[in-house]
Parts: structure tokens; C-alpha cells; sequence
């Protein structure tokens, strides 16, 4: 099997599953049939968990909410394949990656309760960043970080999430340019969901977003980001490249946000619903489900199992965003700075008394 | 006793922060082969290698995210920007995660980097060259800002602004680079936060930093002959304030003016005169008086003395709040 990146003929994206969930493709990704499982469990517990986050937030047990349905497989599939070393820097719609990192969802939530900024978890414990609103900034930051193991030696990637939107920011650019420049251990994963709040990614940019690795001197490759077997593939060989020294790849994954920007978003005053639908009708997580018991790798008992798992999942989450306090006034000024000047701590006393 | 520039002596501190710490790294625009366009990193890529003393692409907004990802990653950035202005497309940065960083992450990882900038006007510089750029990174919870007055505690401030562990913006004066000051380098001394009495008087405290503590100290010289003697503080720290040094001069000399570059309103004297006024109301014999740059933006060269506060302006202020 080359590790060359392919790419599909034109804008075609490349593909192992069609959106039937008909092999069309080399479907031996390296996985055995436990761990195809295991990335539908994801898929499953991802899924049910996003809507467990839209619901807690209409009972105002979160504030906003930014839902990623219909990006599963282009984060699960991209997880999937990282190394424990590897790092995560994310935007605010990766939940389902940091829940295949193994960050504890309550802590996470925390973020959209409002009880802390950046997220509550360890990210060097975790291996995944804090979540990041201000578009591309990140991307800098993963850079960075990859250029300090790249220094230590380590053989750990840096995998930077990002999505079309984030594209057109000047951040997107340099942290491209300098990954090539100083030819990093790192991946850029854009998943492309084809909106940026109301804005159409063909009105974001008029090229092909992975074409543009070419000019930052590295490999890009645009995958189906809606077949998870696909987007592990590429995901693994760009990390193979990136441990063995062959710099970044630029990964664009084709996918769609089914829901609205986020829960303070109405899409229905710039999205045609026939889109939505049209976008429904080729669910991840149906196309990845459908193949996986046709090759006989699960049946319906485990199904029904992912979705009990993931329904019990859901209510312990829900249970345990809701029994989390606000945060201790003092925490506003505690970790300002590591080493306070007088000057504020006077003013931490003037505030908490 | 050895003279040193203010470049000199910066260098110095570069180099000898590089030999103490491995884990310190520098980079910026020109700070490798050409050694700094000021000449401040010179020489250390020969001595330290290209992997901890190297040249960026032109992008500043880059160079200080990439800051914050090697503080992740457990190195001690300390990063140029080449000139003022043009620390603006890393303000972003700046402001939303390199200030904002170690609390986001509950203190599970210092933000220690430095950033240095060459600021401040008076070297008949082409436009976008000559900025205060003070304000905006003191008006930002969790940096710390500093502005080396000399070259000696130009060397001092750097050393002490690497070795802390938060992000600490240094303005380099630029109209001091090669200015000389014969001395011993040492870090220890002031701390970083505190502010400095260059010279003693009774009759009024003249407060600056940066380039302008130079026309204070000449200001108070002239005043000398008139019977007028000047208290000089050198802030060094611009945020935070020396509280102390401030309350303590204005009760003592019972009148202040505050002399800075930057456009007046809403500069840092405003909240020098507040923290005057906050704690030594009653002590004060006359208004605080500000001498600064005007509101308008950085005048071409042919200008800038105008624009500058001059060491008669000071001298006016001064004989006022005497006078009052």
C-alpha cells in the first residue's frame, strides 16, 4: 500500500466507502473488526452525547452550544489514529475528538456551562488543547508546540483542527507557512462542513483548500470526511509521514454541519432545508454503520448495545454537568498570574472582602 | 568599569539568559544571521546554534502564537518584534492567549515568554516606527510591561523579565540603543515592578520612563539653576505601577508631573495622576501635570521634536505645578 497521499480525480474527495456504505474502495485500513467497532461505539456515543449537549442547553444548563452532527466520522476517524503522544489543538467543535482522547466529558462541558474558559482538563495530561474560539489562533499554537517536539527530538505529531472558515484568516496562513518552513511534525485537519455560520464555504474561498499545501510546500489530501475508514487512512499515513520526518500534510476532510453554527444560530434564515436533507441522507455514522454489519464485522445485538451504552453515557454526563457548581469567586483571580504583583492581589482582597 | 550601549547591554543579557536556562529560546525577524536590525541579538546564533537562535518568516502573529505552543511544549520563548507598529498583527495573539493563557488552563502551564520591542520615537524613524504602543498591552490583564530606561538596567530588566514566569512585553527605547553607561551588568538589584529615584529633590517629582527619563534628568538639571530641585522616578515597570514609589514621592514633594511620549489621552499618565490622586489626595499642593506626546499619530521626522515633550515643556510643567 503506497503512503503517498491519493487524490481524487478533480475536486472528487478520496474515498473507501460510498455514501451507501458500498465498498468502493481498499477497505483493509489497518484495523481489526474490534477496533471497526470501536469506531462506530464512538460514532454512537458522539452523536447521542451532541444532543444531550442541545438539550442541556435549552433547559439552560449550558450556554451556548456549538453541536457537530454530521462531522463524526472526520473526528472520530481523524482520533482514532493518533498516538498517545500525539497532540490535539482544537477549535470549539471537537468534542468528539476530545472524547475519543479520553477527556472527561464533564470537565468539558464545563467550558459551555460557563463555570471556566479554555476547558477545566489537563491539556498536557490529555494531550489535547484547550478549546479555542477565536478562529485559526490555535493553528499558530500547534505550530509552536510541534516545533518544541520537534526540538526535543520526540516523535510525538501535532494534529491541528480547524475548519473552512478558518481558511480565510491570516493565522491559517502563517502557522501553514511556518509548518512548511520548518518542515514540522504536524497535520492541519480542516474539516470543511460547508458553512462558516451563514456564510457558504463557496463563498469563503474560490480554490480547493487542500490544494493549497502546494504552495506551502507539503502534501494535501481531500478526503471524504463523511467516510470514517477514509478519513482514518489519511489521517494515519499523514501522521506516518509526519513521525518519519516528512514534514506536514494538509488534510481536508468533505463534511457538513447538519445542525446550525451553534444554538444562538437560526440556519433556516440562509440554509435551504432540501440541503440539510440531502445531507442527512448520507449520514457518517448510517453509511459506516450499514458496511460494518454487511462485512459481518457487528451485528445488531451490538447496535443495540452502542446506543444503550451511549444512551446511559448521555444521562451520567448530563447528571454530572448539572451537579457542578459555579466556580469559587477567588478562581477569577487565581491563576492570572503565576507570579502576582502586589498591586492585584491588593485588589483581589478589595473584590472577594 | 566597563561601557556599555543599551544594545550592548541587552545583548549581553540575551546571551547570558541563553547560557543559564537551555530551555530559552530566541527568535524573531533578522534576529539570527543578521544579528537584530538594533543590533540586540547579534552574535548569539554563533554561539547557541540555529535550533535555539533563529530567523522567522515575516509574520508576528506567527512568531507569538508559536510562543505560546512552545510554552506547552516547556521552552522559554523570547521573541522580537521588529518595531512597534508592526507588533500589531500579533495583538490577537497577544491579547486573547498569551495574556489570557495561563488562566484558561487553571496555571497548569506558565506563559513565560518574553516579548521584546523595539519602541518609542525620536530616531527620526519613517512612519509605523515610532510608536508608544504602552497602553495597550498595560490595559491587558496577565501581561507585565517594562521600559528600560539605560543600558544597564536594560540588562537587568531583560535578565528579570526571561527568568519570570509571565509574559512580559519589553520596550526598548530605541532613542537609547546607543546610548552609554559605564558599569558592572547585574540582574539582581531592583525588581522588576519596582520603580527607581534617579535623582533626589524636594520641590517636585518628574515621573518617566523610557526615552524621556534622559530629557527628565536634563529637565531637572536646568531646574537646579533655578532654585527648583526635581525628584526623578523612573517608573521602569509599567504595569504594573510602583504604587509605593508613587504615594511616597507625592506626599513628599507634594507635586507630580508625568512626562511620556505617547499621545495624552487615555496614556499611562492619566493613570499615574489617578493612582496619585487614589493615594495622596491630601498631600498633593498642586494638580498632577502631564507632558506628553499630542493626539495625533507619530509626526514625520522633520517633526517629531514637536511632538516630542522637550526639556523646555518639562520645565514649563514643572515651574506651574510649583508655582500653583
Amino acid at each position: 500500500m503506497s503512503d503517498e497521499p491519493e487524490h481524487g480525480a478533480g475536486t472528487e474527495p478520496v474515498r473507501i466507502l460510498a455514501p451507501d456504505g458500498s465498498p468502493i474502495g481498499d477497505v483493509d485500513v489497518g484495523l481489526s473488526p474490534g477496533k471497526l467497532r470501536e469506531l462506530l461505539r464512538w460514532m454512537v456515543l458522539a452523536r447521542r452525547l451532541d444532543r444531550e449537549c442541545i438539550a442541556l442547553q435549552r433547559q439552560g444548563e449550558l450556554t451556548v452550544y456549538p453541536g457537530f452532527e454530521g462531522q463524526e466520522a472526520a473526528q472520530v476517524g481523524s482520533a482514532f489514529a493518533l498516538g498517545e503522544l500525539d497532540f490535539v489543538w482544537p477549535t470549539f467543535r471537537e468534542l468528539a475528538v476530545a472524547l475519543v482522547r479520553g477527556v472527561d466529558a464533564v470537565q468539558y462541558l464545563q467550558y459551555h456551562r460557563g463555570t471556566w474558559h479554555g476547558g477545566p482538563y489537563d491539556p498536557r495530561a490529555t494531550r489535547f488543547g484547550p478549546i479555542c474560539i477565536p478562529i485559526a489562533t490555535q493553528l499558530p499554537h500547534a505550530a509552536g508546540f510541534a516545533l518544541g517536539q520537534q526540538l526535543d527530538g520526540t516523535d510525538a505529531v501535532t494534529i491541528a483542527y480547524f475548519g473552512d472558515g478558518s481558511t480565510s484568516e491570516g493565522d491559517f496562513h502563517e502557522a501553514a507557512n511556518l509548518a512548511g518552513v520548518w518542515h514540522l511534525p504536524i497535520v492541519l485537519f480542516c474539516q470543511n462542513n460547508g458553512w462558516a455560520i451563514s456564510l457558504p464555504s463557496s463563498e469563503q474561498t474560490a480554490g480547493e483548500i487542500w490544494r493549497r499545501a502546494e504552495g506551502y510546500g507539503f502534501e494535501g489530501v481531500r478526503v471524504d470526511g463523511n467516510d470514517v475508514l477514509a478519513v482514518h487512512r489519511a489521517t494515519e499515513r499523514a501522521l506516518e509521514r509526519a513521525r518519519r520526518g516528512d514534514g506536514p500534510t494538509l488534510i481536508e476532510a468533505m463534511t457538513y454541519r447538519i445542525g446550525a453554527h451553534s444554538t444562538a444560530d437560526d440556519a433556516t434564515r440562509y440554509r435551504d432545508n432540501a440541503e440539510v436533507e440531502r445531507a442527512r441522507a448520507g449520514d457518517p455514522l448510517v453509511r459506516f454503520r450499514s458496511w460494518l454489519l454487511a462485512a459481518g464485522h457487528a451485528d445488531d445485538r451490538f447496535v443495540t448495545a452502542c446506543e444503550e451504552q451511549a444512551e446511559a453515557f448521555a444521562l451520567d454526563v448530563r447528571a454530572g454537568v448539572i451537579a457542578t457548581p459555579p466556580p469559587p469567586a477567588d478562581w477569577m483571580f487565581e491563576w492570572v498570574y503565576a507570579d502576582p504583583p502586589s498591586s492585584f492581589e491588593k485588589q483581589r482582597d478589595e473584590a472577594l472582602g | 568599569m566597563r561601557e556599555w550601549t543599551m544594545s550592548g547591554a541587552l545583548n549581553r543579557a540575551l546571551y547570558d539568559a541563553l547560557a543559564e536556562d537551555p530551555r530559552v529560546l530566541v527568535f524573531g525577524e533578522d534576529v539570527g544571521r543578521s544579528g537584530g536590525v538594533f543590533r540586540v541579538t547579534d552574535g548569539l546564533r554563533a554561539e547557541y546554534g540555529e535550533a535555539r537562535v533563529f530567523d522567522t518568516p515575516i509574520s508576528e502573529a506567527g512568531i507569538a502564537g508559536a510562543a505560546v505552543g512552545l510554552c506547552f511544549a516547556g521552552w522559554r520563548p523570547v521573541v522580537e518584534m521588529q518595531f512597534d507598529a508592526f507588533s500589531y498583527p500579533a495583538m490577537e495573539q497577544v491579547v486573547d492567549h498569551v495574556a489570557k493563557m495561563r488562566m484558561r488552563v487553571r496555571g497548569r502551564v506558565d506563559l513565560s515568554i518574553t516579548l521584546r520591542i523595539p519602541a518609542f520615537g525620536g530616531i527620526k524613524g519613517k512612519e509605523h516606527h515610532g510608536e508608544s504602543p504602552e497602553t495597550y498591552y498595560a490595559h491587558t490583564a496577565g501581561l507585565k510591561v517594562v521600559a528600560p530606561s539605560s543600558a544597564l538596567d536594560g540588562y537587568r530588566l531583560l535578565r528579570q523579565a526571561i527568568a519570570n514566569p509571565d509574559p512580559v512585553i519589553v520596550l526598548e527605547p530605541k532613542a537609547r540603543y546607543w546610548s552609554k553607561e559605564s558599569g558592572e551588568l547585574a540582574s539582581d538589584g531592583p525588581g522588576m515592578g519596582a520603580a527607581r529615584v534617579l535623582r533626589d529633590g524636594e520641590n517636585v517629582t518628574l515621573v518617566a520612563y523610557g526615552a524621556m527619563v534622559a530629557r527628565v534628568l536634563d529637565a531637572a538639571a536646568v531646574l537646579a539653576d533655578e532654585a527648583i530641585t526635581a525628584r526623578v522616578v523612573d517608573l521602569r515597570s509599567l504595569s504594573p505601577l510602583d504604587d509605593a514609589v508613587l504615594e511616597r514621592c507625592a506626599r513628599e514633594t507634594g507635586r507630580v508631573v508625568v512626562v511620556h511620549e505617547a499621545p495624552r489621552s487615555v496614556g499611562l499618565g492619566a493613570e499615574v495622576a489617578a493612582r496619585i490622586m487614589e493615594l495622596a489626595f491630601d498631600h498633593l499642593q498642586a494638580p498632577v501635570a502631564r507632558v506628553t506626546g499630542w493626539d495625533t499619530p507619530y509626526p514625520p521626522a522633520s517633526l517629531e521634536q514637536l511632538y516630542l515633550p522637550s526639556v523646555e515643556r518639562i520645565c514649563d510643567a514643572a515651574r506651574k505645578v510649583v508655582a500653583y
